[in-house]
């Protein structure tokens, strides 16, 4: 396994204290940026090559760099910590066992956007992860580090998925209902309050200390030639050790499950869901595919959150689709009428095929449904639903069929 | 139905903390939550005159998140968790062993106001899967015995 970088304080006792955090090198970093120009900070991370961990994979340097350079009111830093990605739970970690590495990479990334204020929304379910992280905020007060030309507010979600995506997020942090925004305006022009905002995930933004300390070349060079570093991968469902695994991002699907201790149930492996209940599903032939974001997009799925999610044999396709599809249809938002009306019928259609009570034409009209509506919304959400709804079918269309009555 | 000075005192710190104090809105409903036992629309009158909001926007907001109760909750919030990792290790047997134990489906309340029982989407614990949420805390690896210890444990 790679270096840990990452989870490198984990295993100390009181990992999530000022004191341990700081006797391992903590805010060293942060001691070194500021005396960097923030446009330096800024191509300092643009050169490792780190990418958003949170979901999408956009390349965080260059999304520091779109907040105007003439703009001269107030910029703002959000972080998501609205974790909740089906299988992903990488961030929870992050923020129970290492909160001031997350404090420690607001702090430069703020110095590099120049914002002087900060929003950590932590989802609301995660109670125990947000005290956490708000004792470690208090913590940075007292001792000086907060409070000194950066705050930081920690904000609870109250239970919607839409609000990880970050203009859904944005809306829910402004004391709305978590309803995504058009973009263009994207958040970086016109985001929080109607301020430039950069909206970065919890564990992108935890690798930025390691990059201001030990260099960009160092960085990119743990990973693959079009992304830096190592990230976290959650691994669960049915697997010998589901656990989160820190490696470098060059690191394949077939070994990743290796390191998890491989397949367990039937211990023969059937699929592999690779980013997250969002990621187009992968057969046990495709897992030789490099678990970096261009890696998973040329394999026609995604890395997103890296939730890595295996079904063995003996686990039901049309019975994960059912639980993926009951999902879509609970958490749209209702905004946008394609999303909001398909995820409900898809969720019906596959629910009725898993009863038995299908008909194999319905296999092409779900798909049809699903096809039909992408693209044509607000947000990336349904997008995410269709990459499920198709590649399930198309991947394993024998195993809906045998339950079809005609 | 009011909040207390010292609470009142809370609600303006949180509103100077965001740019627009609407920002506090979430806080302060978790705050008229913990409070009132549920949000009301009595509550979310008494809220939105705090914000100088319409009760019709606090009432959007309240309806839109699964995390705020319109109608009394039991004492206790068992939520077990039926997304695709913690169904691919029995939850859906957890899920019919909570409502054996209990009597009552998901969405609904002992009769004695002990225990409200739901269904819920992923709660990011997989790696420990089938888990559940028990009021504010994480409960992991459920088997049915484990539940049965959980539920009975529940006051």
């Amino acid at each position: 396994m790679a270096e840990r970088v990452l989870m490198r304080n984990f295993e100390r006792p009181n990992c999530h204290t000022l004191a341990v955090y700081r006797e391992h090198g903590g805010y060293a970093a942060w001691d070194k940026a500021r005396q960097i120009e923030p446009a330096a900070l800024v191509e300092e991370v643009k050169h490792s090559n780190l990418r958003g961990l949170g979901g999408a994979g956009f390349p965080t340097g260059a999304k520091w760099s779109f907040i105007p350079k003439s703009h001269t009111g107030p910029v703002y830093l959000v972080v998501n910590a609205d974790e909740g990605e089906p299988g992903t739970f990488k961030d929870r970690y992050l923020l129970e066992k290492d909160p001031h590495a997350l404090i420690e990479g607001m702090l430069i990334a703020a110095r590099a956007i120049r914002a002087a204020l900060g929003f950590v929304y932590v989802r609301g379910e995660y109670v125990q992860p947000w005290r956490r992280f708000s004792a470690a905020v208090q913590e940075a007060y007292e001792a000086g580090l907060l409070g000194a030309g950066f705050d930081i507010v920690v904000h609870r979600g109250a239970g919607a998925y839409i609000c990880g995506e970050e203009t859904g997020l944005i809306s829910s942090l402004e004391g709305k209902k978590g309803w995504p925004k058009v973009k263009p305006p994207f958040p970086a022009i016109k985001g929080a309050f109607a301020q430039p905002t950069i909206v970065n995930n919890v564990e992108t933004l935890a690798c930025v200390p390691p990059i201001i300390s030990r260099g960009a070349a160092w960085f990119a060079g743990l990973g693959t030639k079009t992304q830096g570093g190592t990230r976290m991968y959650s691994v669960s469902g049915r697997v010998k050790k589901p656990a989160v695994y820190e490696t470098s991002v060059s690191i394949t699907l077939r070994q990743l499950i290796e390191l998890a201790g491989g397949v367990s149930h039937s211990g023969r492996l059937k699929a592999v869901v690779p980013g997250g209940g969002s990621a187009p599903i992968l057969t046990a032939d495709e897992i030789d595919v490099v678990m970096d974001v261009d890696g998973l997009k040329a394999a026609g799925s995604m890395i997103g959150s890296a939730g890595v999610i295996v079904l063995d044999e003996s686990a039901s396709i049309p019975e994960a689709l059912m639980v993926l599809a009951r999902f879509y249809a609970h958490e749209s938002c209702g905004q946008c009428t394609p999303c909001r009306e398909s995820t409900g019928w898809i969720y019906k259609m596959v629910h009725r095929l898993v009863d038995g009570h299908g008909r194999k034409d319905d296999l092409d009209t779900i798909i049809d449904v699903a096809k039909r509506g992408a693209g044509t919304t607000i947000c990336a959400f349904y997008d995410g639903a269709v990459g499920p709804y198709i590649s399930y079918i198309q991947k394993f269309r024998s195993e809906f069929e045998a339950l079809c009555r005609s | 139905m009011t909040f207390s000075p010292d609470q009142l005192a809370e609600v303006r710190r949180l509103q100077r903390l965001y740019p627009d104090r609407r920002g506090a809105l979430l806080p302060v409903l978790h705050m008229a939550q913990e409070t009132f036992g549920h949000i009301s629309l009595e509550a979310e009158a008494y809220v939105a005159g705090l914000f100088e909001l319409s009760a019709a926007h606090v009432h959007e907001v309240v309806t839109f998140y699964t995390l705020f109760f319109q109608q009394p909750k039991g004492r206790h919030v068992v939520a077990v968790c039926r997304n695709l990792s913690c169904h691919l290790a029995g939850a859906p047997e957890i899920l019919a062993h909570v409502k054996a134990r209990l009597g009552i489906d998901p969405g609904e309340t002992t009769e004695d106001g002990r225990i409200t029982f739901q269904s819920v989407e992923c709660l990011c614990a997989c790696e420990a899967a089938p888990m559940a949420q028990v009021d504010d805390r994480y409960e992991v690896n459920l088997t049915p015995e484990k539940v049965d210890r959980i539920l009975e444990a529940l006051r």
